[in-house]
């Protein structure tokens, strides 16, 4: 069809140069600038070495790396267990209500992680809400001291990432056919077997993309831990914002971000995977 | 199978909703409470925000991130919905790659995007400030308006195209009769979210901000640093709100023009 040339003509190369420049080029210089130098005079200079890959594996550099990682599989693990059965009666409940309700969870996707990050202070902090609802019920005699520490990093990733948790496991449980649970409980099996056997693998796929979609900002998000957590608590995130506006060693951070890169690569790939095993199942029933 | 709603399915329920919402509900309530430090209520006032509105560099502040966001969304939502039109209707070389790239875009921490705009940036000399806020603003809208337009676009009978072709339609003919007209509610909704997007944005332009052109989230976030303050309780009810407004809105479009 030669007649559409001008409009698509136009249309796909205006969105290719725009991509092109800001993503693809933008994504290939941190490549490039992973593989130089940085000093004091500039920002990045030759000769081309691996020594900032070599340096991530440094004891500091392993120690921030695992507790980062300590705390983003900590916060995958709560949000899995808020979300799952929250998502399961989610996908049961009458049309009616479920538009509203979903509503309700993309608000939260939707609006600032900062502020709501910031409202959090005043519900943990010493003479914060909580302690004082807790004292007054005679739950506890003392405050309990959350913010500031890894508890408190941990409730606000939770709070901040649970609707991206939520969302693709309904996405995905609305739409396994019940026929399959009501089989396995006719041919006897009981709850917890049909939930094993049935329900859970199947959901496998939502599982996954709501571990991908919680677990990469649950390691880079360092307001989070800069707002309500003191500063020993470090994310990937911190360590890469450090690198850039104080240790001014911006060839390191671009290390550390294709290493991060590199593992939602690995992470998307199990998902890719585990989807194609899915649809080879689903194919033989 | 609509299973009945038990008591411990919605207790359940409600205690979720509760997490998400209990937080942001009090921040809300703190900001118009008296006492300066306390959290317990010392009586209705509106002195935080009368405080507010007095301090000059937060009107500034606002109005470049209003700005920011208005350029943004519009030229995001113009550019992502050529897009998804193109890549709903035409075949064409790289078409996998393109999509590739706009999913990698939708799903990449922001913090990396973040330091590769910043290097981006100063390898090619783009000054820090309104500009660099601008273009990396309207790169981390656009999946979002493609995925928008698109999902509503696959709602439409390809063969209208075709007869349109066929009855003589020049492209342009297409796109505003047809195309845009049917797409309207979408690319609506589309640029309000990015609106929000933008006007939220924390990270990327934590890093490709420059001095002279502060904006609020960045504002709020020097401030936030510093703790709890009841001026800042005021702002962040104010952007909250602003927001839920701008969602809700792009929430009703996008359902009441499907059924109509």
């Amino acid at each position: 069809m030669k007649r559409n040339n001008t409009f698509k003509l136009v249309t796909i190369s205006a969105i290719w140069l725009w991509l092109g420049f800001f993503v693809l080029l933008s994504f290939c210089m941190i490549i490039v600038a992973s593989f130089l130098t940085s000093n004091n005079d500039t920002v990045f200079a030759l000769p081309l070495t691996l020594h900032n890959y070599i340096q991530t594996f440094s004891p500091i550099y392993l120690k921030i790396f695992l507790k980062s990682f300590y705390l983003a599989i900590l916060c995958v693990i709560f949000c899995l267990i808020l979300a799952y059965p929250f998502a399961s009666i989610l996908a049961k409940l009458n049309p009616k209500y479920k538009d509203f309700l979903l509503l309700l969870l993309m608000i939260p996707f939707w609006t600032s992680s900062l502020i709501r990050s910031y409202a959090i202070i005043a519900i943990i902090k010493t003479k914060g809400i909580l302690n004082t609802v807790l004292i007054g019920l005679g739950i506890i005699h003392h405050p309990l001291q959350l913010l500031f520490t890894n508890t408190a990093v941990i409730i606000g990733l939770v709070y901040n990432l649970l609707p991206f948790m939520i969302l693709p496991l309904y996405a995905n449980i609305e739409k396994l056919d019940p026929k399959l649970v009501e089989a396995a409980r006719d041919l006897g099996a009981n709850w917890l077997t049909t939930f094993r056997r049935v329900t859970l693998p199947l959901s496998m796929p939502g599982i996954i993309s709501g571990t991908i979609l919680v677990m990469l900002p649950a390691m880079t998000l360092f307001y989070i831990p800069d707002l309500l957590g003191g500063a020993k608590s470090l994310l990937i995130g911190n360590l890469i914002e450090y690198q850039f506006f104080i240790g001014h060693n911006w060839a390191q951070g671009c290390a550390v971000s294709i290493l991060l890169t590199l593992v939602m690569g690995l992470m998307l790939f199990v998902y890719w995977r585990s989807s194609e095993g899915r649809q080879d199942q689903g194919a033989f029933k | 199978m609509n299973q009945s709603l038990t008591l411990p399915k919605i207790i359940y329920m409600l205690s979720i909703f509760a997490f998400l919402y209990a937080p942001i509900l009090v921040l809300m309530a703190l900001s118009f409470n008296s006492a300066t430090y306390s959290i317990v209520w010392h009586g209705f006032s509106l002195k935080w925000y009368h405080a507010l509105f007095q301090d000059v560099n937060i009107w500034i502040a606002a109005w470049h991130s209003i700005i920011l966001g208005v350029l943004a969304s519009i030229i995001a939502t113009i550019l992502g919905t050529l897009t998804a039109v193109s890549l709903f209707r035409f075949k064409f070389k790289g078409k996998k790659l393109l999509q590739g790239l706009i999913f990698v875009l939708i799903i990449i921490p922001d913090i990396v995007m973040g330091i590769a705009l910043l290097i981006l940036f100063s390898r090619t000399q783009i000054p820090l400030g309104f500009i660099s806020l601008l273009l990396a603003h309207i790169t981390f809208c656009l999946p979002f308006v493609i995925v928008t337009v698109f999902g509503r676009m696959t709602g439409i009978d390809k063969n209208i195209f075709e007869a349109a072709i066929d009855l003589g339609a020049s492209e342009f003919t297409i796109l505003r009769k047809i195309t845009l007209p049917l797409l309207l509610p979408a690319i609506i909704a589309g640029m309000l979210l990015s609106f929000t997007l933008s006007f939220d944005d924390v990270v990327i332009s934590y890093f490709v901000s420059g001095p002279g052109f502060e904006i609020l989230p960045l504002k709020i976030f020097s401030l936030a640093r510093l703790g709890l303050k009841p001026e800042l309780n005021a702002l962040c009810s104010i952007v909250f709100v602003t927001t839920i407004i701008m969602v809700i809105s792009a929430q009703f479009v996008l359902k009441r023009k499907k059924y109509a």
